[in-house]
C-alpha cells in the first residue's frame, strides 16, 4: 500500500516529469508556435505566433488561403501569397500600404467570415500585418503604391445625382450590378475572381456596408483604385474626381439607409436607368433648385 | 465555538469542494470554433480563460459582428453542441477530522485524524449548447449531468437580446446565468477539489449554518449589460432571485442585485490593462412557514441582507497577467446565526464581516501551454459571535498548475492539467487547531 508520504512523492514527480515534457514540447517557440527565426524580424516572428493564434484556421499555414476551414467558407480567405488585396488606398495592381491592412483587419470585411479585430491591440495588428507581408515575394521587390488623392466631398445636389446615374449607365456598371444595383446584371452569373472562383457583383440595395469600408471616401475610394483579385476594376483612368463623387451620390441613392441622395432621387422620380437608351444627358440646375439644394449631412446607417 | 458547529462548517466546504468540479460551464465552446472555423486560441488565452477578442465575442453574444453570425449561414448539419469531461486521477487530504476513535462505535471518543483519499474519478459531463438563434439573439443552455447518481441539472439556460437598437450598450439576457464576474468561476482554470473553486465566492464564516449564497454560482434573473464597440468600457447590472440559482423558488420572494463595471485601457506593447468594481447586496429568509414543524419551501420570510463588494485590476505584462482582487463581504446577524429575525440572539452574536483577497497569475508561455498560480486569503474582520477568537477561520489557499494542450484547432479542445493547491484553515478543528486540506488533480480535460 502506498502510504501519503509516498504518494506525496509521486505527484511531485509526475508534476515535474508532466512540465518538463509539455515545455519539451514547446521548446524554441515564439507566441506559441514554432517560429522560423532566420530572416525574420521581431514584429515578424511575434506576428507568426499571432497569426498561428488567430489566422490559421481560414488563411493557412502557408498563408495561401487553405485553412483547415476554408473548404466551408464563402468567399474563400484571401491568398496572401499572391501579394493581392482588395481594400487599398492605392492604385490598382500595387501593394496597398501597412494602414490599409492595418484598417481591414480593424473593420473586417462584410459578408465574408472575416472578423473586425479591432479587440488586439495596436502591436498586435501591426506585428500580424509585417508577418502576412512575408507570404508573398512581392513585398521584398515592390514598394506600396503612392496612395490616391480624395479631393473634398462637394455639395450632394439633384444635378450630381442625376449625373452619378447617367455615369452609372455609361461606364455599364448595370452589366455586373443590375440597372438597379441589385447586383443581377445580365454578367453577374459569370462573374470570377483572379482564381477563376465565382464571385457575386455587390448588391446596393442589401448591404449598408462596402467590403473595404463605410464611409463615402470609401465608396470613392473603391471606384479608383478598383478591388483587385476581383473582376471591379479600377475607374481612375476613365473618371474625374468630380464625376467619382456624383456616382458616389447615386449609389447612395440605391442603398437601404434614408440618405439624403435617397430623399433626393424620390424628389427627382428617379426610376432605374433603361440600359437600351442612350445615357441621359446631365439635369442642368434651375434657379430654384440652386436654392434649395440639400447641404451635405451625414447619412444615417 | 463549538464542536458541532466547527464540524457543520468543515462539513460545508467538504460539500462545496465535492460539488464544485462537477459545476463548470459555458468554459470552452468548440461548438463556436466550429461555426466560425476559428482556433481554441483565437477566443481563449488558453481554453477556458478568455482573451480580449473572446471577451468581446461572449459579449457581443456570441457573434463575429461578421454577417455571418445567423445560423442560416450555417450548413443544417451544423449543431451547436459541445460536451467537455474530465477523466482524472486525485488525490485528497484533509487535515483534523473528527473520527470515531473506535471505528463504527460512535460513542467511542473522536478523535482527530487526517483522512487521505486517492484514485480515479470524473468530473460532471457538461452539455454546453449555445450560439445565436438568430442575429442578436444569442443563447446558452448548459445540462450538466452528475458522475456520480447521473442525474441532469441546468447549469445555465438563457436567451439574450444582443445590441437593442443597434447599441452595444444595450443587451438583456433572461435565464440561468452566470454573473458578469471579476473572475469567472465558470472558467476557471483549475479543477482539483481545493483550487477549483475561488473563497471570494464561497467562504462561510466559522459558526454560520451553510453556505446560503455564492455569486460565483450561476444565479436565476436578469441582465442588462452593455459595452464600448472595442470592449474597454463594460457594465452589468443583475436582478436575481435571492434562492443562489436553485430551480422551484425554494427560498423566499426577495431579489439580489448586482452591478459590475470596468474600464479596460491599453498600454502598449504590454496588453490590455483592466479594472473595475463590483457589489453585490441581497436578502435571505431567517425563518419559513411550516406544516409539521417542515419548512414550507417558497415561503421565507423576515428577510435580511448581506453584500459582498470589491475591486479588481487585471494587468498584463505581455504573455503574463495578473488579477487581484480585494473584496469586502458581510451577512446579517440573524443570517449567520441561524436565528429568525426578531427572535433573541445568543449571547455575542454579531454580523460577521471579511476581507478577501485573491491574486492569480497566468503565464502564457504559448496557447498550448499555460502555468497558473493562485494566492487566496480570506481575513476575519468580525465574527459570528463576539466570543469566537479573531481569526477562527481565517484562511490562505495556494494552488499552483499548468496546463498542456498537444494540439490547437478548430474541431475539439484537448488539455493535460496537473495542478497542486493547499488551504490551511485556522483554528477550525474540533479542537481549536489549524486545519490544512490539500488537494492534487492530474488528468485530460477534454470538449469537442
Amino acid at each position: 500500500m502506498l502510504t501519503s508520504r509516498k504518494i506525496s512523492f509521486l505527484c511531485t514527480v509526475t508534476m515535474g516529469l508532466g512540465l518538463v515534457a509539455a515545455v519539451a514540447q514547446n521548446a524554441g517557440i515564439s507566441s506559441g508556435y514554432p517560429t522560423p527565426k532566420n530572416d525574420f524580424t521581431y514584429a515578424e516572428q511575434r506576428g507568426n505566433g499571432l497569426y498561428l493564434r488567430y489566422c490559421v484556421g481560414c488563411h493557412g499555414v502557408l498563408g495561401d488561403g487553405e485553412g483547415e476551414n476554408a473548404a466551408y467558407i464563402d468567399p474563400k480567405p484571401r491568398n496572401f501569397t499572391l501579394g493581392q488585396f482588395k481594400c487599398r488606398s492605392t492604385p490598382t495592381g500595387t501593394l496597398p500600404t501597412n494602414e490599409d491592412l492595418i484598417e481591414t483587419l480593424k473593420r473586417g470585411i462584410t459578408s465574408s467570415n472575416m472578423p473586425s479585430w479591432r479587440p488586439l491591440s495596436d502591436q498586435d495588428r501591426e506585428d500580424l500585418v509585417a508577418y502576412v507581408k512575408t507570404f508573398s515575394p512581392r513585398w521584398k521587390t515592390e514598394k506600396p503604391g503612392a496612395v490616391i488623392h480624395i479631393p473634398p466631398k462637394p455639395q450632394v445636389t439633384p444635378q450630381r445625382v442625376k449625373a452619378g446615374q447617367a455615369l452609372f449607365h455609361k461606364l455599364e456598371c448595370w452589366k455586373c450590378h443590375g440597372v438597379e444595383g441589385r447586383g443581377n446584371g445580365p454578367s453577374a452569373d459569370t462573374l470570377q475572381d483572379s482564381q477563376n472562383r465565382p464571385i457575386q457583383a455587390f448588391n446596393f440595395h442589401d448591404e449598408s456596408r462596402f467590403k473595404c469600408g463605410t464611409s463615402d471616401q470609401d465608396l470613392y475610394r473603391i471606384f479608383m483604385t478598383g478591388l483587385d483579385g476581383t473582376p471591379m476594376p479600377s475607374f481612375a483612368d476613365n473618371v474625374k474626381p468630380d464625376e467619382a463623387w456624383d456616382l458616389v451620390f447615386y449609389l447612395r441613392t440605391l442603398q437601404p439607409m434614408n440618405t439624403t441622395e435617397k430623399q433626393i432621387a424620390k424628389q427627382l422620380g428617379l426610376k432605374p436607368i433603361n440600359p437600351e437608351a442612350a445615357p441621359a444627358a446631365p439635369l442642368q440646375p434651375q434657379p430654384e433648385q440652386l436654392q434649395q439644394q440639400t447641404q451635405p449631412q451625414q447619412h444615417t446607417r | 465555538m463549538t464542536s458541532s458547529s466547527r464540524e457543520s462548517f468543515v462539513s460545508t466546504l467538504l460539500l462545496a469542494f465535492l460539488l464544485v468540479p462537477s459545476a463548470k460551464d459555458a468554459s470552452a465552446i468548440p461548438a463556436f470554433a466550429r461555426k466560425y472555423g476559428l482556433p481554441c486560441s483565437a477566443c481563449h488565452e488558453a481554453w477556458p480563460k478568455l482573451n480580449s477578442f473572446g471577451q468581446t465575442f461572449k459579449d457581443n453574444g456570441y457573434q463575429l459582428m461578421n454577417d455571418r453570425d445567423a445560423p442560416v449561414w450555417q450548413n443544417p448539419s451544423y449543431w451547436p453542441m459541445t460536451m467537455r469531461v474530465t477523466p482524472h486521477w486525485h488525490y485528497e487530504s484533509q487535515g483534523r477530522q473528527t473520527v470515531d476513535s473506535i471505528p463504527g462505535d460512535k460513542t467511542s471518543p473522536p478523535i482527530e485524524k487526517t483522512i487521505n483519499t486517492s484514485g480515479f474519478d470524473l468530473t460532471g459531463i457538461d452539455i454546453l449548447t449555445g450560439g445565436t438563434l438568430a442575429k442578436n439573439i444569442s443563447f446558452l443552455l448548459v445540462p450538466s449531468i452528475d458522475p456520480g447518481t447521473g442525474t441532469v441539472g441546468f447549469e445555465s439556460a438563457n436567451i439574450r437580446l444582443d445590441n437593442i437598437h443597434g447599441s452595444a450598450w444595450l443587451n438583456f439576457k433572461f435565464g440561468k446565468e452566470e454573473l458578469d464576474l471579476p473572475l469567472s468561476e465558470k472558467r476557471i482554470m483549475t479543477l482539483s477539489n481545493v483550487g477549483g473553486a475561488y473563497e471570494l465566492y464561497h467562504f462561510v464564516p466559522v459558526g454560520e449554518p451553510n453556505e446560503f449564497f455564492s455569486f460565483g454560482e450561476n444565479q436565476l434573473g436578469v441582465e442588462l449589460m452593455g459595452h464600448s464597440l472595442n470592449d474597454h468600457t463594460r457594465y452589468a447590472f443583475s436582478f436575481i432571485s435571492s434562492t443562489n440559482g436553485a430551480l422551484g423558488l425554494p427560498g423566499g420572494r426577495t431579489y439580489d442585485y448586482y452591478a459590475h463595471v470596468s474600464q479596460g485601457f491599453m498600454a502598449g506593447k504590454l496588453g490590455l490593462q483592466r479594472v473595475g468594481a463590483y457589489g453585490i447586496t441581497g436578502f435571505n429568509p431567517t425563518v419559513f412557514l411550516t406544516s409539521a414543524g417542515v419548512p414550507i419551501p417558497g415561503t421565507g420570510r423576515r428577510n435580511r441582507s448581506f453584500y459582498r463588494v470589491g475591486v479588481y485590476g487585471n494587468l498584463y505584462l505581455g504573455r503574463l497577467d495578473f488579477t487581484g482582487v480585494y473584496q469586502r463581504a458581510s451577512d446579517n446577524v440573524f443570517i449567520a446565526n441561524a436565528v429568525a429575525a426578531g427572535a433573541p440572539l445568543p449571547v455575542g452574536a454579531q454580523g460577521p464581516q471579511w476581507n478577501t483577497g485573491t491574486l492569480e497569475a497566468h503565464f502564457t508561455y504559448s496557447p498550448r501551454l499555460f502555468f497558473i498560480g493562485r494566492y487566496e486569503l480570506v481575513r476575519m474582520a468580525k465574527q459570528v459571535l463576539a466570543t469566537n477568537p479573531g481569526d477562527l477561520g481565517n484562511t490562505d489557499v495556494v494552488t499552483v498548475g499548468y496546463r498542456y494542450y498537444p494540439f490547437m484547432h478548430s474541431r475539439a479542445g484537448f488539455a493535460w492539467h496537473q495542478e497542486y493547491a493547499t488551504m490551511r484553515l485556522k483554528g477550525t478543528s474540533s479542537t481549536g487547531l489549524n486545519q490544512r486540506n490539500s488537494s492534487y488533480f492530474m488528468g485530460f480535460d477534454f470538449a469537442f
